[in-house]
């Protein structure tokens, strides 16, 4: 039927996808209803806790309180009146020192997080690439941390950064009386420590992807130019990095989500702590809806959150969107 | 020449040698941590008070596990140990995998095979929501959550992580079917068989993988997830990694390191085990969406 309509437009669809199948429009039976009935169930849910939850946010960061006491369990009286603010509330929080704070710690996590798990990532991927006997051994090692919960990863490293139990103890204890490594209590340097443990754990799965990346290239322009001479490095280089483009912007995005998100690792190993030191967005919203019940800073920072996301994430949906259509 | 070509099998030798003693130093970088936890929670209460972490045990107890798995006191709960948290997480996660995992493959099957008028866009936007930072959706959720009466019940929880898993749990299943031939389900609509019928006949049998892939993400997310745990639950149905992270925190006076590690380990031990079990499974959706391909 469809094929009759629109050939051209079909024949396109059928190659993006193999297997398109269209329901005829003559005969609504329940086959025709069935996919809608089933899919209905997370259309709602999207609609609702996704999109419509997002706009509740929106909604709690230009308002003034009223907004929140509409939904309040304790209120019976619903007062629908919507006092719109305007920016306020993000005027408030970026003058807010805290969420200065916390935006300054996100951006030295971010870069040093992102930035080091993609160098080790790769390296690891290229040097796991060279024909390694226990490659599967060894991948599974550097990869395990992944499955570990954040609060795992926290606690252990917790432990073995405390100046008084860990590392700087053992190193004193074995002699190097002077050794110093005590910057999970310095306010200065504890955010490095989150770096430390970030890295510790995911940049395992950079490395896979990485190598998934490196399994995907093309080897008959790789032996062609080993073949012209190009020695190992400049195949690297110059033809196989290069070509890894999109899986970069794809680790980039992953590892950015990451930072962004991070909320149990920094619980866990510092707790924002020492002071304010580590404090994070993540951290920043948390406390400020649920221990303060500052509920408009935590919107507020919040929406700056999904804002911060989304303005990763658009630029690498709209790529991925359009080399899917190429 | 001769003389060449063994040189430049020394400097491959070489090369070789340095290539893997790199790769096994960053083995022990990585495993480090691991035999530290483990190591140190069998260390006995009495070595822990007068010795430092990072050395080598001196004794042998099972102490630190059962201090951890049911003795410490966390927090002001009256059940002690990380035992009842551990519970409460095997509650949360079973019906949550279960339920994201159905209704992804549903919602797969329909998004590949029973396309229509705006379903592609639908998927766009449910793709969207595999990004969201829950920090966005956390106000009116506990608002609804506490409007339904399922603040601080596994119930609620489990609600939650079925939602806000369904997304990863579509794209899933979406992409892998997208890939099956299409012919088949061409073939057998025509010979009449029906919505359930191709599903239940024809797609379930050819999704084992899938389904295995999409049990281990949700599982291992939903089983570590501490978000969602430490905002919609009271002690009472708190998640292991919460139970945990209070153990951790709340711990007053003396310095118990090995009962931490035993509780960090009894903690990590049900993802681990899977990773270990099914690692190959578990990097398939870890890497899905970010590889193409």
């Amino acid at each position: 039927m469809t094929t009759q309509n629109a050939p051209l437009q079909s024949l396109k669809e059928n190659k993006q996808d193999g297997n398109r199948m269209t329901t005829s429009p003559r005969k609504k039976g329940i086959d025709y209803w069935l996919p809608k009935i089933v899919l209905s169930p997370t259309i709602a849910i999207t609609t609702v806790f996704i999109y419509g939850f997002i706009f509740l946010t929106a909604a709690l960061s230009v308002t003034a309180e009223p907004l929140m006491t509409i939904f309040s369990l304790t209120n019976p009286n619903i007062d629908f009146t919507f006092d719109f603010i305007g920016l306020d509330h993000y005027v408030k929080l970026f003058e807010n020192d805290r969420w200065n704070g916390a935006l300054l710690n996100l951006g030295i996590f971010g870069v040093l997080f992102i930035g080091i798990c993609m160098v080790v990532g790769l390296i690891f991927a290229i040097l796991l690439d060279q024909n390694i006997r226990a490659e599967g051994a060894l991948r599974t090692i550097y990869l395990y941390p992944m499955a570990l919960s954040f609060i795992v990863t926290g606690t252990v490293w917790k432990w073995i950064l405390n100046p008084s139990v860990g590392i700087e103890k053992f190193m004193q204890d074995i002699g190097f009386t002077n050794f110093t490594f005590d910057w999970i209590v310095d306010p200065q340097m504890a955010i490095y420590t989150v770096v430390i443990a970030g890295i510790w754990q995911s940049s395992g799965f950079v490395m896979a992807i990485f190598l998934a990346g490196l399994r995907g290239i093309d080897t008959s322009i790789i032996k062609a130019a080993q073949l012209d001479g190009a020695s190992l490095f400049s195949v690297y280089t110059r033809i196989i990095i290069p070509s890894m483009r999109p899986v970069f912007f794809s680790a980039f995005v992953m590892l950015a989500h990451i930072a962004i998100k991070s909320f149990d690792l920094i619980m866990a190993l510092t707790g924002g702590g020492p002071g304010n030191s580590t404090d994070v967005p993540a951290i920043f919203m948390y406390q400020f809806s649920f221990t303060r019940s500052q509920y408009d800073m935590g919107a507020t920072s919040a929406m700056i959150m999904l804002m911060g996301v989304a303005a990763i994430l658009i630029p690498y949906l709209y790529s991925e969107l359009r080399g899917e259509k190429q | 020449m001769s003389i060449k070509v063994q040189d430049s099998r020394y400097k491959d030798i070489t090369a070789r040698a340095v290539l893997y003693a790199v790769l096994v130093i960053a083995a022990i970088y990585y495993l480090a941590p691991l035999f530290l936890m483990i190591v140190t929670s069998f260390r006995s209460m009495d070595e822990i008070r007068v010795g430092q972490l990072i050395e080598w045990p001196k004794s042998f107890s099972l102490a630190a596990w059962s201090e951890a798995w049911n003795q410490v006191q966390i927090g002001a709960r009256e059940e002690l140990g990380l035992k009842p948290y551990f519970m409460n997480s095997i509650q949360m996660v079973i019906p949550s995998v279960a339920i994201s995992t159905l209704l992804g493959a549903l919602n797969g099957y329909v998004l590949s095979f029973w396309k229509f008028r705006g379903s592609g866009l639908f998927f766009a936007l449910l793709l969207a929501g595999c990004f969201l930072p829950f920090q966005a959706i956390l106000l009116p959720h506990s608002i609804v959550l506490g409007k339904l009466q399922l603040t601080g019940t596994i119930s609620g929880l489990v609600l939650t992580h079925v939602i806000y898993g369904v997304a990863f749990t579509t794209l899933f299943f979406r992409n892998y079917y997208i890939n099956l031939p299409g012919e088949l389900i061409k073939a057998a609509k025509l010979d009449g068989a029906g919505f359930w019928m191709i599903f239940y006949r024809i797609i379930l049998p050819l999704s084992t993988p899938i389904i295995v892939v999409s049990v281990i993400w949700q599982f291992t997310q939903i089983w570590n997830d501490f978000l969602f745990g430490v905002v919609f639950s009271d002690p009472d149905s708190q998640p292991v990694t919460v139970g945990l992270n209070n153990m951790v925190n709340s711990t007053t006076g003396e310095k118990r390191y090995n009962v931490d590690m035993a509780g960090a380990i009894i903690a990590a031990l049900p993802t681990v085990f899977v990773y270990v079990v099914a690692g190959k499974y578990f990097v398939r959706g870890l890497t899905a969406g970010s590889v193409k391909g």
